[in-house]
């Protein structure tokens, strides 16, 4: 076990780099006559991945050291994020701008309190997928399957999107998108089996048009305005002809769009998200798509805050929020339930960035966290559904919750927090849009205001029917006992969902098999075992088969540890909602911005929204 | 900044084909799009770079004379990138290849299903008979049965509300009918194309 070890001498060289790199920059703005200079961290949640992946991908053939070097960089990320946060809320922005160069020429990177806020959450989601994935590894024995890249990638992944969090210009920032782009196409295709190869191939043909479209967008940024640094920017857009700016605009809007799948284009998500394996799912639900959505939110207030567009996304964002929950509504398989509700909540966050005031802003934001939390820990529940019951088809499931109330209780929680009952975060997210959208009083808003009570009643209608259909339904039409001997002959080593080779198809269909050739419905008395597994009888765990009662503890302590941070959410709400306030109000402001990266001078050409002029005092 | 014309005729050309090519089927293709566009997109960049002019390197001449280099390193950091994408991208078609006989671009599997049981006009798989009944414990197959041949109007799509009255029924089993047919041609359109795949 050499990994952590030349992790952390890494890590401590890493720390070393970047203290000269802050100290050459523009970091010293914010802290001087500090021990430890905050700026210092900045550069790390890049780097630290980074060259985790290389030693990762040394170490492919060690599988516990690979594991260790992961989760320790990865914990390195979170605690650093978290320094952050809550550095900001004491320094002010930290800006690190790399190698030396000055801020326009060089890369800046820029952590205020909104990157610092998305990156907490999402290192902490990022970690406890890694966690759980890790677990599924040990449990399936995975020894020489093709998944040694797995932990490279997700590292390589996690980078992207810490860097895209941290950009502070556009192409910085499309360099994030790229590396997290390049990582979850390898992720989504993981095994390359036909399904796979099948959704990857829409997947990547539309993630490269996105990435095509933001390049073309940076380009004619660039073209006119000769910068892209983002605290430049707004100074010399607000100098140009109207025209020229709706058109960068909107080619950034459509750009970020497709990466955040705003409905028209939404339709590759549903598609190519659920064949991934569950953790892979997992982590795509939760951090991809909000990474468009945080550069929707840097677009529409530090860039373009005058609010043109507004009326059009208050539109797309009515559209993606019903076209995605009705399909949501529609689908059978739960894994495909989530994907659409996940299209349909971005519609949420949309609404608030279009609202565009203080408290639609930071709802907005506040809702983001949330649904990243959420989102994820519901995919990780449905792996270890997946393991249980060896599908997540509605149609072939039943009882879950008797045979494994703890898988019930894990994700019923996330459902309802979803769904947005009462006392959870989802509800208080969705409240606080709701306020924003009757503060602001719109014909648009307040319809919006209907269609997103509408949505959240039609998202607890599909959980609610998977948490009746496949949790609490009397499990009568499948025999799972054989199934489960239809499996086993299928697939000789019960093969991880990770390596893949077709197994879940396999699996699907030794069910669906097992499911045609015997009795829809079984008398009680003529299977005892697997009757009785299902219908929660006392059984003797030798004879319930062995792959549908294993769920390994390390898969279990992570999901669970997701809902808890799920929970906390609902707890801290108060101050997180603070938090989001003061972010958004510094969003809207834009000068502090500008100020930590550019100076004092260069943020008094540039001048704040009206918008958040007008709600400085009345917002709150 | 006076960009080159001849500079945006190449842009035009090179993103006009490789729209093209990108909107095919057949990875392959896509792939040859997806370069072509990228190309495209890079000579953008010199465009948006403004005239040409001396090479931007300190002291072979002023600095006034200079070519933005800028956007020529964004456009070497664009190079790579898509070099790197290039290759899965080739990776995946060949993959795909190895698999069906073809690199096309496939429909989604649960999207065909929906789409050949609307034809059908059957219960949606997330239709549960329960739901209508009194809750009965036991969900015995002869109520799948019957439930399964007319569908119950709750389980369409909202849009066919209106066609749960009487009059709509023979107008309904007409469009069934055609339906069936359409699904028919589809389905041996689906056949030969198998056939035509899996020449290897």
């Amino acid at each position: 076990m050499t990994g952590p070890g030349t992790a952390v001498g890494l890590l401590a060289s890493a720390l070393a780099v970047t203290g000269a790199d802050g100290a050459q920059g523009g970091g010293l703005r914010a802290t001087q006559g500090q021990v430890l200079e905050w700026p210092t961290l900045v550069p790390l949640p890049v780097l630290v991945p980074l060259v985790a992946a290389g030693l990762a991908l040394a170490l492919a053939r060690h599988r516990r050291a690979q594991a260790a070097v992961s989760t320790v960089a990865l914990a390195v990320v979170l605690l650093t994020a978290v320094a952050m946060l809550v550095a900001v809320q004491d320094v002010g922005t930290l800006v690190v701008t790399v190698g030396g160069w000055p801020a326009g020429v060089g890369i800046s990177l820029v952590a205020d309190q909104l990157s610092t806020l998305m990156l907490s959450v999402s290192s902490a989601v990022t970690l406890g997928v890694l966690v759980y994935s890790v677990a599924q590894g040990a449990a399936d024995g995975d020894d020489g399957a093709p998944v040694a890249i797995f932990h490279p990638t997700y590292l390589v992944l996690s980078a992207g999107v810490s860097n895209a969090f941290l950009s502070g210009d556009l192409f910085n920032l499309y360099v994030g998108f790229e590396m997290l782009l390049a990582a979850s196409f390898v992720l989504l295709t993981l095994g390359g089996t036909g399904a796979r190869i099948r959704a990857g191939s829409t997947y990547v043909v539309v993630s490269l048009a996105s990435s095509l479209v933001f390049l073309v967008a940076i380009a004619l940024v660039y073209a006119a305005t000769g910068t892209v640094n983002l605290a430049q920017l707004p100074e010399r857009l607000d100098a140009l002809p109207d025209g020229v700016r709706l058109t960068l605009h909107l080619s950034l809007l459509v750009a970020f769009g497709i990466k955040a799948a705003v409905f028209p284009l939404s339709a590759w998500l549903p598609d190519s998200y659920p064949t991934a394996p569950a953790p892979v799912t997992a982590v795509f639900a939760g951090l991809l798509t909000k990474v468009g959505v945080y550069a929707i939110i840097r677009t529409q207030t530090l860039l373009f805050p005058e609010g043109r567009l507004d009326d059009v996304l208050l539109v797309v964002a009515l559209a993606t929020m019903l076209f995605g929950i009705l399909g949501a509504v529609a689908q059978s398989d739960i894994k495909r339930l989530l994907s659409f509700t996940l299209v349909s909540h971005i519609g949420y966050m949309v609404f608030g960035i279009a609202v565009g005031s203080v408290m639609g802003l930071a709802s907005a934001i506040f809702y983001v966290i949330h649904h990243i939390t959420v989102q994820t820990t519901l995919f990780l529940v449905l792996g270890l559904v997946e393991r249980r019951g060896g599908t997540t088809s509605m149609d072939h499931l039943g009882g879950v919750a008797k045979i494994s109330p703890l898988l019930g209780v894990l994700f019923f929680v996330p459902a309802m927090n979803l769904a947005g009952i009462p006392p959870l975060s989802g509800f208080l997210g969705k409240a606080g849009l709701v306020q924003a959208g009757v503060a602001d009083g719109g014909v648009l808003p307040l319809v919006l205001v209907g269609g997103s009570v509408l949505t959240s009643l039609l998202t607890l209608y599909a959980v609610a029917k998977a948490w009746n259909r496949a949790f609490w339904s009397r499990p009568a039409t499948v025999d799972r006992e054989e199934a489960t001997r239809a499996h086993d002959e299928d697939v000789p080593d019960a093969a991880t969902t990770l390596s893949g080779v077709g197994e879940v198809q396999q699996r699907r269909g030794a069910v669906e098999r097992a499911q045609g050739g015997s009795v829809l419905a079984p008398e009680e008395g003529e299977r005892p075992a697997a009757a009785g597994a299902l219908t929660g009888m006392a059984v003797d765990q030798d004879q319930v088969p062995v792959d549908m009662t294993r769920v390994p503890r390390g898969m279990v302590a992570p999901t669970a540890a997701l809902v808890v941070l799920g929970l906390s959410l609902t707890v801290l709400a108060g101050p997180l909602l603070r938090v989001a306030e003061d972010s958004a109000l510094e969003l809207l402001q834009r000068r502090p911005y500008v100020q930590a990266v550019l100076g004092p001078a260069a943020a008094d050409r540039v001048s704040s929204t009206t918008r958040a002029e007008g709600l400085l005092g009345g917002g709150r | 900044m006076s960009p080159a014309l001849a500079l945006v005729a190449v842009v035009f050309v090179l993103v006009a084909t490789g729209v093209y090519l990108v909107l095919e089927r057949s990875l392959t293709r896509v792939l040859v799009g997806v370069i072509l566009l990228s190309n495209g997109i890079n000579v953008l960049f010199l465009v948006a770079s403004g005239r040409a002019g001396a090479p931007a390197l300190v002291g072979s001449a002023p600095a006034g004379e200079m070519s933005d280099p800028l956007p020529q390193a964004m456009v070497l950091t664009a190079i790579v990138i898509t070099l790197g994408l290039t290759a899965f991208l080739l990776a995946m078609a060949y993959r795909s290849w190895q698999l069906h006989g073809h690199d096309e671009v496939q429909d989604d599997v649960e999207d065909r299903q929906i789409r050949s049981r609307a034809g059908r006009d059957e219960t949606s798989g997330s239709y549960d008979p329960d739901d209508e009944e009194t809750p009965v414990e036991e969900r015995s197959e002869d109520a799948r049965r019957a439930h399964a041949s007319p569908a119950p109007a709750d389980a369409r799509p909202a849009g066919s509300a209106d066609a749960r009255s009487a009059g709509s029924a023979d107008a309904r089993s007409a469009g069934r009918a055609e339906r069936r047919e359409q699904r028919g041609t589809a389905r041996s359109a689906e056949r030969r194309a198998r056939g035509r795949g899996e020449r290897p």
